[in-house]
């Protein structure tokens, strides 16, 4: 049986917000923007409680990287039913930076430091749409993965991951200990109730700094310059069937 | 950014001018000169100053960026049966993105005496942003943010461009919702100025419980606060209740730029039940009883047969085709169980069928989505009619007499009318179907609305529970309040808007 669940969570720009970008082109407008945690994320907490409700692991370990705001993040998903949650320090610069790769050397290590069976992600983020985490934290634990899972079944030490795949639903049974990355039907988030919250201030947030754990943060990866999709082209209107066919076929689209 | 602005081209004014004026007469099309010459010859001239004026005002820095337009951007999905053929557009459209923007068009509306026409989300149901007499929309659309959350204190300031889901999925990590729930995503403004309501009344009130501030524009461009400017107080006794007099004004008295709205606690648990009587009588007993028995249940929706049948087509729900009560119970998990059991003792004494559960969000979210489609599931049953609903409401008491007559009158006159209705709070709505373009049918669907209505008044109850007067219920009005009262309502009236120029035509 499985003990100990850990699952990432990511404090995000909230998804609502119409995301500027900076007028020196060098990332996003996020001073002032309301954030919250990653909806794939909230899908992942959401299966650990469900797997703690139905007494298959003993205990959810929220983690999220990141400077002191994360721990709104974490808090939100100890609201969510998570028994207990930790920060990993990184500020300023080495934030900025923090990619999958940091993230999962981070998740490999927390996995080993506290026993974990069982870590469970988000598919990817929804500010940087990396879908890397979850595959690379397999990898450097060499644990097997089930990603995209849509439905995730307990059983005794396997874990039976429906995965949605291109061609359909793929399934795959695992070895514990196992890496799953939660894709957008597994399940509908619960919302965190005020009595929940409460709850939830009083359980424990401890902290370490990725030196803690033995990752370096430092980035191969330098963002170059971030700019606007283009801009959307009015389109044409047609009268009739025949002028939109006869459009179709000299744009050489038919 | 450019504006761009034009008066309505001859041609297009005529084509759109297929408008009802306050009574019951549209203008056929060969007398669209008379009209033009009616309606446009001052306004004309007035409109010619007003862009002149924005001008001068956008070169001055006043009002950085309001963006005009001729176009029609709104599409009253019904409005009343009046309009039940044409939208009244407007002459000119204009976005505000700020109260003082508001405030300045407004100025220069009153100036010019253009009669002016708040718009939210346009998903009114009585005509409310039909502009009878032309004149300026002011589309507050883009006035979206939601400002001034506090949590301990369970309450937020909301624009007028912030609609209900969005502010809900906005609160949904702080444990707080706003629980009024109309069927549309309605701007939560536009809720204030219909006195809208949703399942959720019976527990959590009407719009009318939940304002406590309101930011208002009046006609001459005033901006003044109900409550006071910032002050939100749970309760109050200082001077008139001026946030309720706009509360239901639909827009006559004012432009509503602000709402200070109260918020609720998110339910720690939440089930939902579904349960299908013999007969209506057995089914609207069960609602009176449930209530006097005093437990708190939060949604208690009932759906007769001929509804039940169209939610089956439409939202392929399970259940079966017979009177039903949709019911939701919310609170800990404990009090979850003495509810139901109660709950459960009360309908079985009706010959209720046993209850269908729906615990998970998954399943009782789609079972609240197929009750909000009801107004598509109706329109499915005959495509290419259009729908009007009825709105009567009336003490729980009278609530069986009223729907049985209410189902017989339907029968007897062989009108498309599924029920669907928030009974635990004495109202529901009939969803007429009907071919617009068949006179006889429109005539027996108005004289069967106008009965419902009587029906409705004759029993100690109201013409509208919650959707407004709009164009359609005027008269109604005047039955439901009497002459005194709406001596006094024409006196308020005329005291705030003495140019009648606040979405004129509507209510009074």
């Amino acid at each position: 049986m499985a003990a100990r669940v850990l699952v990432g969570v990511k404090r995000v720009i909230d998804y609502a917000v119409k995301v500027r970008v900076k007028p020196d082109n060098t990332g996003v407008v996020t001073d002032g923007v309301k954030h919250s945690m990653n909806p794939f994320c909230e899908i992942a907490v959401e299966e650990a409680v469900k797997l703690k409700e139905k007494q298959l692991v003993k205990e959810v370990v929220a983690v999220s990287c990141g400077p002191q705001q994360v721990q709104e993040t974490i808090r939100t998903a100890l609201a969510m039913g998570a028994d207990r949650g930790i920060h990993v320090e990184v500020s300023g610069k080495d934030y900025d930076a923090l990619g999958p790769l940091q993230v999962s050397k981070i998740m490999a290590a927390l996995a080993k430091k506290e026993e974990a069976n069982l870590i469970i992600l988000g598919k990817q983020a929804i500010d940087d749409d990396c879908n890397q985490t979850g595959q690379m934290t397999a990898a450097l634990l060499d644990w097997p993965q089930g990603t995209f899972a849509s439905e995730v079944v307990l059983e005794g030490d396997k874990l039976k991951v429906v995965r949605e795949v291109d061609g359909g639903l793929e399934t795959v049974k695992l070895d514990m200990p196992a890496v799953v990355t939660a894709d957008l039907r597994l399940n509908t988030p619960r919302y965190a109730t005020l009595p929940n919250i409460m709850k939830a201030k009083k359980k424990k947030i401890s902290v370490v700094k990725p030196g803690d754990l033995g990752v370096d943060v430092a980035s191969r990866l330098e963002v170059l310059r971030v700019e606007e999709p283009p801009q959307r082209k009015a389109g044409v209107k047609v009268e009739t069937v025949e002028d939109l066919v006869s459009k179709l076929k000299e744009g050489g689209r038919i | 950014m450019v504006c761009h602005w034009a008066l309505q081209s001859e041609t297009s004014m005529a084509e759109t001018s297929q408008c009802t004026g306050e009574g019951n007469q549209s203008y056929p099309v060969s007398q669209k000169p008379a009209l033009l010459a009616d309606r446009s010859s001052n306004q004309g001239v007035a409109l010619v100053h007003i862009c002149l004026t924005l001008l001068i005002l956008l070169h001055l820095g006043v009002c950085p960026m309001p963006s005009v337009s001729h176009h029609c951007y709104f599409d009253s999905p019904v409005g009343s049966l009046l309009v039940l053929s044409s939208c009244c557009p407007p002459d000119v459209v204009v976005w505000p993105c700020s109260v003082e923007e508001v405030s300045a068009l407004a100025k220069i509306c009153y100036q010019h005496q253009l009669p002016i026409i708040p718009f939210g989300t346009g998903t009114g149901l009585e005509g409310g942003v039909g502009a009878v007499k032309g004149g300026v929309c002011f589309n507050l659309g883009k006035m979206d943010c939601i400002l001034d959350l506090h949590q301990e204190d369970f309450d937020v300031t909301v624009e007028p461009g912030v609609t209900r889901k969005a502010l809900n999925a906005s609160l949904r990590d702080t444990g707080l919702w706003f629980p009024v729930d109309p069927g549309a995503d309605a701007s939560l403004c536009g809720m204030v100025a219909t006195s809208a309501s949703g399942t959720n009344a019976v527990r959590y009130g009407t719009m009318r419980e939940n304002v406590l501030n309101l930011e208002v524009v009046l006609a001459d461009g005033t901006v003044i606060h109900t409550a006071g400017r910032g002050r939100r107080p749970r309760k109050t006794s200082a001077g008139y209740n001026l946030t309720n007099l706009f509360v239901g004004s639909e827009g006559t008295l004012g432009l509503l730029t602000k709402a200070t709205l109260r918020l609720s606690g998110i339910p720690e648990a939440v089930v939902s039940a579904v349960c299908s009587f013999p007969s209506v009588q057995a089914a609207v007993d069960s609602t009176v009883q449930l209530l006097q028995a005093g437990v708190p249940i939060a949604r208690i929706e009932f759906l007769d047969d001929v509804m039940m049948d169209a939610c089956r087509c439409y939202s392929s729900l399970p259940y079966v085709v017979a009177p039903t009560l949709f019911l939701e119970f919310h609170g800990s998990k404990s009090s979850l169980e003495e509810q139901v059991t109660v709950a459960e003792d009360i309908t079985r004494g009706n010959a209720g069928s046993d209850f269908s559960w729906a615990r998970d969000a998954e399943t009782r979210e789609r079972l609240w989505k197929a009750r909000h489609d009801a107004w598509y599931a109706a329109l499915a049953l005959r495509p290419g009619c259009k729908a009007y609903s009825t709105d009567v409401c009336v003490p729980i008491s009278n609530l069986p007499q009223v729907v049985v007559e209410t189902k017989r009158d339907l029968m007897q006159n062989h009108l498309t009318g599924p029920i669907a209705g928030h009974v635990g709070d004495g109202n529901f709505h009939c969803l007429m179907v009907l071919d617009p373009n068949d006179a006889d049918e429109v005539q027996r669907v108005h004289q069967f609305t106008e009965r419902l209505a009587r029906r409705a008044l004759a029993l100690d109850g109201t013409c509208t529970g919650e959707h407004g007067i709009g164009l359609g219920k005027k008269a109604l009005l005047c039955e439901e309040v009497g002459p005194q009262t709406i001596k006094v309502m024409h006196s308020l009236k005329a005291a705030m808007d003495p140019a009648n120029l606040m979405n004129p035509g509507k209510v009074l």
